[in-house]
């Protein structure tokens, strides 16, 4: 029941930001400088295609009105239409999403694979040789570009084993999954110095704890506390930090797909972009912050059904 | 590296109450400015060899960076050509040092800005609280819901291709990781005992908030801003390499990656090199941040 409650009042309080969320796309048109269907259309637009522009964004009523409908239609499911390709965003982006969610789940899992081992091996042989090394990794591995990476993989990986493809995303989920491990890997080792700092320090809380050093005194081997004891609690604060860092890891499948030409979301936002396909641009930049407040919502919620300590406030 | 939370030792006599200015550019126990930690000397000296490499550009090589010479194109390095030449004739390593111009300049720049605006309003949201405080942390939840690389390409093309937008653009993002530092900061040394007395002293508000409280609440939002040199630089290469950033001929190392990237397989130093210079700066400015945190005994 108190699960419940606290289900429901996390689901309220997303509503500002979900409203907030909608301001913000719907300004993006009105920041083009000087008049957007014109900026848009090119300088040999006629005054009839300027006009009809208008007309299709609404851009001659009042600024409230455009918004009311705007977010009147975002709440129908309608995100407008691409100008490009005179079909619903809607539909373009259910052909988009498939890639982007494989990718981010693979580049999670393989985000905590190499980060939990390597936060393991620092909090345990702390202030040693494992210890000093892990941390010089956030050093290096923050300032690499995510897209520069993906190239160097490409390069030492797919073309001297040959066994991934290089770009591409297949047709069967066999090939969709070869196809996303260089990305995916890609994403992850953008993401581990991040991961590796915090879970370092949660890790090394945990250790230094009450129930741990009870559980070294009566006997338990090392390998037990660790297992036991100290990777459950260390799961919990790893969701928490991916949780915080849900944004970064959505924002940067944007130029990974680019670097490997998968067909996702980010892909689709560039090529609008060339394009001046405001629509899709609209579009795609609200379903990754969609994404961003789902899996928000969701880390809160498995937070609160992994650690019962939480206080359901 | 972890310092003590609580100096141990005998108790020092009470001070008289005085702000404290930037009692962390003096290091712990304000021993002055000059006792610099290796960390941060390390940082330091890569830092300045950077620039040193971007201001000295026309120095260190004879070349112009933007001048083609297409019967040049692709040379192997060697022949007076450090790292050979790019697919227009363009000596490589040369636009390597005028990329640093550009790329730490837009990229100190880029924080500035962000730095200075949510600094204040962090500042003056922590103090007065109430509705203002309200309605800017409302939206600081907006900006942060949306993946900031996105929002930032967003911006940029909705703004328009160039310089000056992707200042504005990085600004309109930025600031809010300012706001909420400082804001946080703010709440807590509010409550101290330096700040209870200056206002119970008297003091005109505008004196405790520059004086006494926005000394001691900068580091925080000093150690983001040195990472966010790095983030902010990471955007630039990154909108340089999706062709959205420094308007050619101008070299960047984002855009000097997506050209070597068309030759990857046979000169793969045109994109190793410029993403190593990236990386190196990085890491120069995440030394100095660390360095930064030690000295003030804080982590």
């Amino acid at each position: 029941m108190r699960h419940l409650a606290y289900v429901g009042r996390r689901l309220v309080s997303t509503i500002p930001v979900l409203l907030g969320i909608s301001v913000i796309v719907f300004f993006m048109i009105h920041l083009v400088p000087g008049d957007p269907a014109r900026t848009l259309l090119g300088v040999r637009a006629t005054d009839e295609a300027v006009a009809a522009l208008h007309a299709k964004f609404g851009l001659d009523r009042p600024i409230w009105e455009q918004y009311l409908s705007f977010l009147g239609r975002l709440l129908h499911g309608d995100l407008g239409r691409s100008i490009l390709y005179d079909t619903d965003v809607s539909s373009l982006l259910a052909l988009r999403l498939p890639a982007t969610l494989w990718l981010l789940v693979a580049a999670t899992v393989m985000a905590l694979l190499i980060s939990i081992p390597l936060a393991v091996l620092a909090a345990t042989h702390r202030d040693k040789l494992a210890d000093q090394v892990v941390r010089a990794v956030p050093l290096v591995g923050l300032g690499m570009p995510t897209f520069w990476v993906g190239i160097m993989l490409v390069l030492l990986l797919a073309l001297k084993v040959h066994a991934f493809p290089v770009s591409g995303f297949g047709k069967t989920p066999a090939q969709h999954l070869s196809s996303i491990i260089l990305p995916g890997l890609t994403i992850a080792l953008a993401l581990t110095p991040i991961l590796i700092r915090s879970l370092r320090t949660s890790m090394i809380g945990v250790l230094d704890s009450d129930y741990v050093v009870t559980a070294r005194a009566k006997g338990l081997s090392h390998r037990r506390v660790i297992t036991a004891h100290t990777l459950r609690n260390a799961a919990v604060s790893s969701i928490t930090v991916l949780g915080v860092n849900i944004a970064y890891l959505v924002g940067s499948t944007l130029v990974v797909e680019r670097v490997f030409a998968l067909p996702g979301m980010g892909t689709m936002m560039l090529d609008a972009i060339f394009n001046r396909d405001f629509p899709v641009v609209q579009g795609v930049t609200l379903v990754f912050a969609l994404m961003v407040v789902a899996v928000n919502l969701l880390t809160d919620l498995a937070h609160a059904a992994l650690d019962p300590r939480i206080e359901l406030a | 590296m972890t310092a003590p939370a609580v100096p141990v030792g005998p108790v020092e006599p009470l001070q008289p109450l005085q702000p404290s200015r930037l009692p962390w550019l003096r290091g712990r126990g304000g021993e002055g400015v000059l006792r610099l930690n290796p960390t941060l000397v390390i940082g330091l000296s890569l830092l300045v060899v950077i620039v040193l490499a971007g201001v000295l550009a026309p120095v260190l090589s004879p070349w112009d960076p933007v001048a083609q010479d297409l019967t040049a194109s692709l040379q192997p390095p060697g022949n007076g050509h450090l790292l050979g030449t790019d697919q227009l004739g363009r000596d490589v390593f040369t636009r390597l040092l005028y990329a640093a111009r550009v790329d730490l300049r837009v990229g100190a720049l880029a924080v500035l800005f962000p730095f200075i605006i949510g600094t204040t309003l962090g500042l003056l949201a922590g103090w007065f609280g109430g509705w203002f405080d309200l309605v800017l942390m409302r939206v600081v939840d907006m900006v942060v819901a949306f993946p900031s690389f996105v929002l930032i390409i967003a911006l940029v093309f909705a703004l328009g291709q160039g310089t000056a937008s992707i200042y504005i653009a990085i600004t309109l993002v930025g600031w809010v990781a300012y706001a909420r530092i400082v804001r946080g900061e703010v709440l807590v040394a509010k409550e101290q005992e330096y700040a209870l007395a200056a206002r119970a002293s008297g003091l005109p508000t505008w004196r405790i908030l520059l004086r006494h409280l926005l000394p001691n609440v900068l580091l925080q939002a000093f150690v983001f801003a040195m990472s966010d040199v790095v983030l902010s630089i990471l955007a630039i290469v990154t909108l340089g390499y999706l062709g959205l950033g420094v308007p050619p001929p101008t070299p960047d190392w984002g855009s000097m990656i997506s050209e070597g990237q068309n030759f990857v397989f046979t000169k793969w130093y045109l994109t190793a090199v410029p993403g190593l210079a990236v990386v190196v700066t990085g890491l120069a400015l995440a030394l100095v941040a660390d360095g930064v945190v030690q000295r003030s005994g804080r982590r």
